[in-house]
């Protein structure tokens, strides 16, 4: 369960000395300005005229101008890419958080031979670099397509199976974390009450884990829209996903580095805004594992 | 289990067998079947794919076989040879890439867990402006790794990028001739930046979040004795994150050395030479030059590495915390 305590706490009733202050002033501004540095190029350069962006730097935009906003629509089938990322990253994140749901439930109520096994290999799966996975799948794909027709080389539904291979074990992960802090007393009264085992987990433990689960959601959904490997080898023309297709604003003549931007900060405000609403949760569960 | 059909067979009776039936249940098929879509998934997606990559890595998998790599000759350990030889271009190129790999890890592990852990003992205490900053902070981690890296990349332009601008134009250092950032060494340099930027958030929150379990009596108690805040800091608050930063330092460790996203988007499917981390450099000798067999071996190696320090590193800061405790 998130903490709900405040997060403010007073490291002591003494004011902390002046030395302290000043470099915890310096350190903090410094990174503010390391931090928020790209941003503000995002977002200023998003609305300059294509002049600005194509000679030196300016710090001040000499115009400013919404016309990037309107062209990155021209200028690549961005919205043809954005449904695309939306519907593999949505399929992804539907897929692997119902799949986890269930098993995460077996392995945070039951005790069955083989428990260890699975957790460990689940965990490990995590460390595996994705360059392990894409090779063989490629090929995997190809040779399916080339022996059965099914074409799962290039199409959204090999992009999602593929997505799987980070966001499967991660969610199972997380949820095992979630679900062992929902009090086991919980589900075995509803268990006596006449609830089934299933009945317990959608009625009692689904419930009191909801918002483990919205932040596992958010978590799987924020890896799979920014994810570059897979989708730059196993998309194609149609199936292209924003990780590729903002590569599309450079032409052989001029690189359009203001509707680069306007397209960065576009796609980027649906995922910043879910992370930031729903970061306490996040936090919660990530640390759940590392701490204890 | 049967049905309780006994007359006058009390409410007690019932749960009674429905407990016992439960606890069958629990021993029994059901957490198989609970099990079983993830079982196949991971059947499918990481068992299959893991062994064939193993199977591929033993086979001389060119381009011409891409339809049916079961044709591939078999040519026993010729790819690891041909991967750790030294002495010729590809062992030399994957030891190269491998050593920049390791370095570029340390740095980049070490610099983000001192900004990470930094900024959340700075940000212990409520100040104004505070949840603010939180946010802002998160900010690298939530964007997208290509929205944010191709900013970078865009700042980091050779004629129009704002680092060029700030060093040459307004600060005068470095001569008039501007630097190439995104070619030659300078890469490094450039990647590791990025790399730090978005991955020290990461280390910001668990230290955080470690931070807030730290019973604030300890910090009353050593006020009262007299220590002041950066003995405090010392003595209490760093001690505290020490289980928290084995995981932590892991975690980034296996990130970064996998990292693909950041060099990809920053230098394209080539990167320059003093910048060629791993992942970029097996996905080039997999889709660049075709050849999959030597990819796969490569990627083979860079697995019993990662185990091997995982393994190692475990080892030793499990040790460490059995020696504490005792």
């Amino acid at each position: 369960m998130p903490d709900h305590r405040p997060r403010a706490r007073t490291r002591s009733a003494l004011d902390p000395p002046l030395s302290f202050k000043v470099i915890r002033a310096v350190f903090l501004t410094l990174l503010t300005g390391f931090v928020a540095l790209p941003v503000y190029v995002m977002i200023t350069s998003s609305l300059k005229p294509l002049s600005d962006v194509a000679g030196a730097f300016r710090w001040i935009p000499s115009g400013l101008t919404v016309r990037p906003y309107i062209d990155i629509w021209h200028t690549v089938p961005l919205a043809k890419y954005f449904l695309n990322s939306l519907i593999v990253a949505g399929a992804a994140t539907v897929c692997s958080v119902v799949i986890a749901v269930f098993a995460a439930y077996a392995v945070s109520r039951y005790r069955f031979r083989g428990k260890r096994l699975f957790t460990v290999t689940v965990l490990s799966t995590q460390m595996f670099p994705g360059i392990l996975f894409l090779l063989p799948l490629f090929l995997i794909f190809v040779n399916i397509g080339n022996t059965t027709g099914v074409a799962l080389y290039g199409s959204r539904g090999g992009l999602i199976l593929t997505y799987l291979t980070f966001s499967l074990p991660f969610s199972i992960w997380m949820l095992i974390g979630y679900f062992d802090s929902v009090p086991r007393d919980l589900d075995e009264a509803a268990t006596v009450d006449g609830c089934g085992p299933l009945g317990a987990l959608f009625r009692v433990v689904v419930p009191a884990a909801v918002p483990g689960i919205v932040a596992v959601a958010v978590y799987a959904f924020m890896t799979a829209w920014g994810e570059v490997l897979f989708a730059s080898v196993m998309t194609n023309d149609t199936t292209r996903t924003l990780a590729v297709g903002l590569q599309g604003y450079s032409t052989q003549n001029d690189v359009y580095w203001n509707q680069i931007m306007a397209a960065s900060l576009v796609v980027s405000i649906p995922v910043v805004a879910g992370f930031l609403l729903l970061q306490r949760y996040l936090v919660a569960g990530l640390t759940a594992g590392a701490v204890k | 289990m049967t049905s309780v059909t006994t007359e006058g067979a009390g409410r007690l009776r019932r749960t009674a067998t429905r407990v016992r039936g439960t606890g069958r249940v629990r021993r029994g098929a059901l957490p198989y079947l609970l099990l079983l879509p993830a079982l196949l998934l991971e059947l499918l997606i990481h068992l299959v794919p893991m062994v064939m990559g193993i199977l591929m890595s033993f086979r001389e998998l060119t381009q011409f076989f891409i339809r049916d790599w079961s044709r591939a000759p078999w040519t026993g350990f010729d790819n690891y040879d041909l991967a750790v030889d030294v002495n010729r271009p590809v062992g030399e190129a994957l030891l190269g890439s491998f050593l920049t790999t390791c370095l570029f890890t340390l740095l980049s592990v070490a610099l983000c867990w001192f900004l990470g852990t930094a900024a959340a003992v700075f940000m212990q205490e409520n100040f104004r402006g505070r949840g603010v900053l939180r946010a802002l902070f998160l900010v690298p981690y939530a964007l997208p790794v290509y929205a944010a890296v191709i900013t970078w990349a865009f700042m980091f332009q050779r004629d129009n990028g704002l680092v060029n601008h700030v060093i040459h134009d307004q600060l005068g250092l470095g001569g008039a001739e501007h630097t190439f950032w995104l070619l030659g060494d300078n890469s490094f340099w450039a990647l590791l930046i990025v790399s730090v930027w978005k991955g020290w958030p990461f280390a910001f929150l668990i230290v955080m979040a470690a931070l807030q379990n730290i019973p604030k009596e300890l910090y009353e108690a050593a006020a009262l004795d007299g220590a002041g805040i950066w003995q405090q800091i010392r003595r209490i608050t760093l001690p505290s994150v020490g289980a928290v930063n084995q995981v932590l330092i892991l975690v980034l460790f296996l990130w970064t050395f996998n990292d693909f996203n950041t060099p990809f988007v920053l230098f394209g499917k080539s990167a320059p030479e003093a910048a060629d981390l791993i992942s970029i450099h097996i996905y080039q000798s997999s889709f660049v030059t075709w050849n999959f067999g030597t990819g796969s071996a490569m990627s083979v190696l860079l697995l019993l590495f990662l185990l091997l320090v995982t393994a190692v590193y475990l080892f030793l800061t499990s040790r460490g915390r059995r020696d504490a405790d005792a």
